[in-house]
């Protein structure tokens, strides 16, 4: 029934392998640097514990990855009593408030703990923009006009930089300035088939090919 | 194969050293036995594939409710002789015989280790040998899905250290091996890779390979056991990585099956069934829910319309505990997402009897709205696992339930952020615009509120899919043109397109 190949029997030892460790826990492994000798370190004394650090910072690539959902998928494999510690509280309610649209006490709690940001190399710079980049997002699908309050108060940016801002914007991206009826700005987002419903596709009523063939 | 996924198992009542006590002698082979481990032997050696599927589903079922109804199957060392000793057939007769004490008894930790290594050598013997054989299915099915079942069980089992005995807690120091869970990973990735699967299901797509088109089977004289394990391993790992709470992974793992098309997963409803519910209930938890409602619906036709067929079958249970499960998870679905024209109308009423109730009630999202939550989740979830193994030094404590509370808390979370949506939803239907501060009147509070209100509402109905474009879940949807709401409702549209399915279907029967 089985012919025997020329290579020995293999052993019973099964052997680890770094694919295997990223593949269990799949974030991105490009931003960091020490991953490999974590996994090495892992593989050789053959434990599957948790760094703290590394988790905590996969977290914040997650909130900076948003709307994507991968905060939760992170949580999903964070057990819950690390998920308790003091750090990784604060993360959590910083996503409840980006979660649901509490962008100003977002930035509050941001700025409040502005220590844990900074304590991560390169983390810095790329994460504001990460968030405000989000919040433009949701205010996309929900606003055609947006006062400029309300703009300000989401991306964290007042006063001359907000102006130079929207120059930016309205230069490379498409917004517009307009003068909103005596209460200030009024800015036009760029038209998207989520806030201008009449450029959506009507999907509802096509028949795929394959129902009929 | 498994027929039940408690989490509490009884404790082991079978122990080989006692067997005088129970009247099991195994080496005592009835002639029944001798003739069916004869016979599939040489059905085996033979590749009469249809033989061995009857002797495999039926025969192994018969003799087993006759003569083994609570005991196991003879040894295998009392049966090797009439199978001229066959390695590879006292493996896959090994095999059988733990799937059969898993589900007729309770395995005790030496056994679940035994059934550990011979799992070990039959994959070893068919990664790195040629086997020259031809197996069911149905049967290359139940190795996958047995296989990721013992391992989900020996977690189960681990994680209840309280009353574990010094002699156990040797044994579990001594095989640490034993059930790993990256020798688990390890040999359903090995099996994807080593039989070439990935590319197989490409090259088929061009017409260079033939395999959706033979169930997998070679007609060319050659071994489907390689391939076939390898394409139900996708399966596994999307299981395990379920399990694990690791939905994307698992998502990632069964890519290359395309389950928008019959294919090899659906040649064994066991598969078909494994497949959907794990696809659906991993976008639920990434918030794909138009995508689950659409899998489970389609997934629950198809069982209404074939369940008849498997009232024989020993997978019959299973698959109405299934059955039911996606039931509780569409419910789930649509109460988050109310999507009622993705329901067929027979799932619809058959939901409808079962849920109705309690899809009113979830949908108010008051505090009762969350116990009901809590109690079709935890009905219909898959048995989360912590895959690490306990600290033999700490106090004895039983974390079997951590991982399943973990999932159910951040599920419940989820639902919490969402409470305030349903309130919207109400509003929009009912207006085709309004200004946002009496819309923030109605429902009692201030205007930045409701611009987070409204903002929450776009976000979450705005799920990120798996190429990282923007789908809308919105069954009501709306835009703020600087303090005004539009409402866009998405019209009720007359289903032409069924109606005009249904008659080319009637054309072509003339």
């Amino acid at each position: 029934m089985v012919r025997e190949r020329e290579t020995p029997k293999q052993q019973q030892q099964v052997s680890y392998t770094v694919e295997q460790l990223v593949a269990v826990n799949p974030y991105n492994p490009d931003i960091l640097p020490d991953l490999e000798n974590y996994v090495n370190e892992q593989v050789s004394s053959q434990t599957y514990s948790l760094d703290a650090n590394l988790c905590l910072l996969r977290l914040y690539q997650a909130l900076m990855a948003m709307p994507a959902p991968d905060f939760s998928l992170c949580l999903f494999l964070i057990p819950e009593r690390v998920q308790m510690e003091e750090q990784f509280k604060t993360l959590i309610v910083l996503s409840h408030y980006l979660e649901t649209g509490r962008f100003r006490q977002f930035w509050d709690e941001a700025a409040k703990n502005r220590h844990i940001v900074e304590a991560v190399p390169g983390l810095n710079a790329g994460f504001e923009q990460a968030i405000q980049t989000y919040a433009i997002h949701v205010l996309s699908l929900t606003y055609q006009k947006i006062p400029r309050p309300v703009l300000a108060e989401a991306i964290n940016i007042e006063g001359l930089s907000l102006d130079k801002f929207l120059e930016h914007q309205a230069a490379n991206s498409g917004w517009i300035l307009e003068k909103g009826h005596g209460r200030g700005q009024l800015i036009v987002l760029p038209r998207n088939e989520f806030n201008h419903p009449e450029l959506k596709k009507s999907a509802a009523d096509s028949v795929p090919l394959e129902h009929i063939t | 194969m498994a027929t039940t996924y408690d989490y509490e198992e009884a404790p082991a009542t079978y122990d080989e050293g006692r067997h005088q006590d129970l009247g099991y002698d195994p080496n005592f082979v009835p002639d029944s036995v001798r003739s069916f481990v004869v016979h599939l032997y040489r059905h085996i050696r033979e590749k009469n594939v249809y033989e061995i599927h009857q002797m495999y589903e039926i025969s192994f079922q018969t003799l087993s409710e006759r003569l083994f109804k609570d005991t196991p199957w003879p040894s295998v060392d009392a049966v090797a002789h009439y199978v001229d000793n066959d390695q590879v057939f006292c493996l896959l007769y090994r095999e059988m015989w733990f799937r059969h004490l898993y589900a007729r008894l309770s395995p005790t930790l030496k056994q679940r280790i035994d059934s550990w290594d011979n799992y070990c050598s039959l994959f070893q013997v068919v990664l790195h040998r040629v086997v020259n054989m031809q197996l069911p299915n149905q049967w290359l099915w139940d190795m996958v899905d047995e296989f990721v079942y013992q391992f989900q069980s020996f977690c189960q089992y681990r994680a209840k250290m309280k009353n574990k005995t010094e002699q156990e807690i040797a044994l579990l120091r001594q095989y640490d091996q034993a059930w790993n869970v990256y020798g688990v990973l390890n040999y359903l990735q090995a099996f994807v890779e080593k039989s070439n699967i990935i590319q197989i299901l490409e090259q088929e797509k061009e017409g260079l390979e033939q395999f959706t088109a033979t169930d997998g089977y070679d007609y060319s004289g050659g071994s489907n056991v390689l391939k076939v394990l390898g394409y139900f391993s996708m399966v596994g790992l999307l299981r395990v990585h379920c399990l694990l709470g690791d939905y994307q992974t698992g998502l990632k793992c069964l890519l290359p099956i395309d389950i928008s098309q019959q294919g090899v997963y659906t040649s064994v409803i066991g598969s078909h069934i494994a497949t959907i519910y794990h696809y659906g209930f991993a976008n639920l938890m990434l918030r794909r829910y138009v995508e689950a409602i659409r899998e489970f619906n389609k997934m629950l036709l198809y069982i209404f319309k074939t369940k008849q067929y498997h009232q024989k079958s020993p997978q019959y249970e299973q698959i109405l505990k299934k059955n039911e499960q996606m039931y509780a998870l569409l419910a789930i679905c649509l109460s988050l997402c109310p999507q009622v024209k993705l329901v067929d109308e027979t799932v619809n009423s058959q939901l409808r009897e079962k849920y109705g109730e309690k899809m009113a009630r979830m949908q108010r999202y008051d505090d009762e709205a969350f116990v009901i939550y809590d109690e079709l989740f935890s009905y219909a979830c898959p048995k989360f696992i912590t895959p690490s193994a306990p600290s033999f030094e700490e106090p004895l404590v039983n974390f079997n339930q951590d991982a399943y509370r973990l999932q159910l808390k951040l599920f419940l979370y989820e639902v919490k952020q969402q409470q305030l949506l349903s309130g919207v939803r109400t509003f929009l239907k009912v207006y085709s615009t309004i200004s946002l501060g009496k819309l923030a009147n109605y429902m009692e509070v201030d205007e930045p509120t409701l611009r987070t209100i409204l903002l929450t509402y776009k976000h979450k109905t705005h799920a990120v899919d798996s190429d990282g474009k923007i789908i809308s879940n919105a069954d009501v949807d709306f835009y703020i043109d600087d303090d005004m709401i539009h409402v866009v409702e998405s019209m009720p549209v007359k289903r032409y397109g069924d109606y005009f399915l249904r008659q080319i279907v009637k054309v072509w029967y003339i």
